[in-house]
């Protein structure tokens, strides 16, 4: 069993949509086009071969390196708001516009551009707020790990 | 980016929750992209129109905003003819929904003239420097290009919110440094009327996002640089492009040649030329006017069709208020039998989809008809797209006369196909 860090991090980055948020770490490392690849109704994965297929980013801290796709994703993410299956919040490696507008005009607070890298401080199920004004992420509680290799 | 003391007012919220979001927008755009401010524009141009597009999400969204745009704002295309939606097989409910987005948007102080030939609209004119926030893409090219304007291809919220505060963030081909041609493209033949959308679909697919510089044989017309780039940005991603000696950067800076050269020549357009519907087929429908048909252009068509019927359905697209300038060539036009559509186009109306084999004149149509109508898409000049649409009733008789017999339609499509 190996101990990870418990004291709480916090990782300075930029900000992009303002507002603050918590939720549970979901890490994707494909790219995500709102538009095609998720379900706007419950907020499933849905496009073939991708990271996280047939999972909800539902309440999520969603964790993915950057948009893809038609610039329509924007609307999509405000449909899955309104439809309740959005992300609580956002992390990109670095945002671009598509997913930027959508994550403003959706009131899903987004920080990109971490200290760190995400991918190597973060963990699926771990606890974090997302201060999109501030511009910043914090660890509340990590997921306890029974065994890792 | 640096704001002034009223922008971080706005981002404050002290100007309403609406101001505040297209700040925040124009501001996140301006980081992402390192804009050092925000630039005051003289118009936008509005995409997120159709309601093919934008879905009940999209309505949802601009019926919540409130205020008046600050500048002249127009929209782009939406998916229907506003006055006459119900000649072309558009649903009762989808027109009902795309009535209420163009209303949603009019509540904001936008005008509703759908088009994607902005320029050609009175009150709405494009000086050289000047900047703008337009978000189709063949408007976009033909401002930077043709006009010596300077816009990025905006996305639906970010023209909204430009149009909103009057102002951009100051990036991308705002600068001069993004506007030096970074590819040299020479074409070696001489070039006419819809050889221009030809070439424009050729080099499109060849230059990607970069800034071309072409050298052409002849000095083309507006229409010619309009559906150049309408193709450009269609089959490629090309904001801006250049023509020695002709387009208006290109004439007053002296533009060094880029290193990187590309050659076209005539054999490679021609394979545009040539392209055809899978086997058996012939066009159903065809289409003129992508980009919408100017004055010029709809004066050419009303002329070839005078006195004539149509055989084929037929559809003109161009803007309403050019329709409503010009009433002696629609009479031409509809007389015949074909179809003027204003405040739309084949490729964001639903109307294109029922149809398998489509012609077209525009390379940008050319582009965009197989993914996103479903149809295969043939390549002709405005005169050939006439004489489809003229010429299959003429064969037709011919046939019936020759044979002495009711027609039937599997024979036609037999004969035509052979034509």
């Amino acid at each position: 069993m190996i101990k990870r860090q418990v004291v709480p991090i916090k990782l300075k980055g930029r900000t992009i949509a303002r507002g603050s948020a918590e939720g549970e770490v979901l890490l994707c490392r494909d790219p995500i086009s709102f538009l095609g690849s998720v379900d706007p109704e419950t907020g499933i994965i849905v496009e073939e071969g991708h990271a996280l297929a047939g999972k909800s980013i539902r309440g999520k801290v969603l964790v993915f390196p950057h948009g893809k796709g038609s610039t329509v994703g924007s609307y999509v993410m405000y449909q899955l708001k309104k439809n309740g299956a959005a992300p609580v919040a956002i992390i990109n490696l670095e945002t671009e516009p598509i997913v930027a507008v959508g994550a403003i005009i959706s009131e899903i607070p987004l920080v990109d551009m971490l200290e760190k890298n995400p991918y190597e401080v973060l963990k699926d199920g771990d606890l974090v707020r997302v201060d999109g004004s501030s511009g910043y992420v914090e660890t509340l509680k990590q997921k306890s790990i029974q065994s890792e290799n | 980016m640096h704001l002034t003391k009223e922008e971080e007012q706005i981002l404050n919220g002290e100007a309403g929750e609406t101001l505040r979001k297209a700040l925040e927008i124009l501001t996140a755009l301006g980081d992402i992209y390192d804009a050092d401010r925000l630039i005051p524009i003289k118009s936008a141009q509005i995409a997120g129109v159709s309601y093919k597009t934008i879905g009940d999400a999209g309505l949802e969204w601009i019926s919540d905003l409130k205020g008046k745009v600050k500048v002249p704002s127009i929209l782009n295309p939406a998916g229907m003819d506003l006055e006459r939606w119900d000649r072309l097989d558009i649903s009762p409910d989808f027109a009902e929904k795309q009535k209420e987005i163009v209303q949603a948007y009019e509540k904001l102080g936008i005008r509703c003239e759908c088009t994607c030939t902005p320029y050609t609209l009175e009150g709405f004119s494009v000086s050289y420097g000047d900047h703008l926030a337009w978000s189709e893409s063949s408007a976009v090219s033909y401002a930077n290009s043709v006009l010596g304007a300077r816009t990025n291809r905006e996305g639906g919220p970010s023209a909204l919110s430009a149009a909103l505060l009057g102002k951009t963030a100051n990036y991308g081909f705002h600068l001069d440094e993004n506007r030096v041609p970074t590819v040299s493209i020479t074409v070696e033949c001489s070039l006419n009327g819809s050889d221009y959308g030809a070439l424009g679909y050729v080099a499109g697919k060849l230059v990607g996002s970069r800034v071309p510089l072409l050298h052409l044989q002849d000095t083309p017309k507006t229409d010619e640089l309009k559906a150049l780039g309408a193709a450009m940005a269609a089959s490629g991603a090309v904001a801006l492009y250049h023509v020695e000696g002709v387009t208006p950067d290109a004439c007053r800076q002296d533009f060094e040649n880029p290193a990187e050269k590309i050659t076209i020549e005539r054999s490679q357009l021609d394979e545009v030329y040539e392209s055809r519907c899978g086997a058996g087929k012939e066009p159903e429908l065809i289409t003129i006017g992508c980009p919408h048909c100017s004055a010029a252009e709809l004066e050419q068509v009303a002329e070839l069709l005078k006195g004539k019927t149509v055989s084929k359905e037929i559809w003109v697209f161009t803007s309403r208020e050019l329709a409503t300038r010009f009433p002696e060539y629609m009479e031409t036009i509809e007389n015949s039998g074909a179809k003027v559509v204003c405040d739309t186009c084949m490729v964001v109306s639903p109307a294109t989809n029922k149809y398998s084999c489509v012609m077209v004149n525009s390379g940008k149509a050319f582009a965009y008809v197989p993914g996103m109508c479903g149809a295969e898409a043939v390549f002709g000049s405005i005169g050939a797209c006439i004489e489809e649409a003229l010429g299959g009733k003429e064969r037709k008789e011919k046939r019936e006369v020759e044979k002495g017999e009711k027609k039937g339609p599997e024979n036609d499509k037999k004969a035509g196909g052979s034509h």
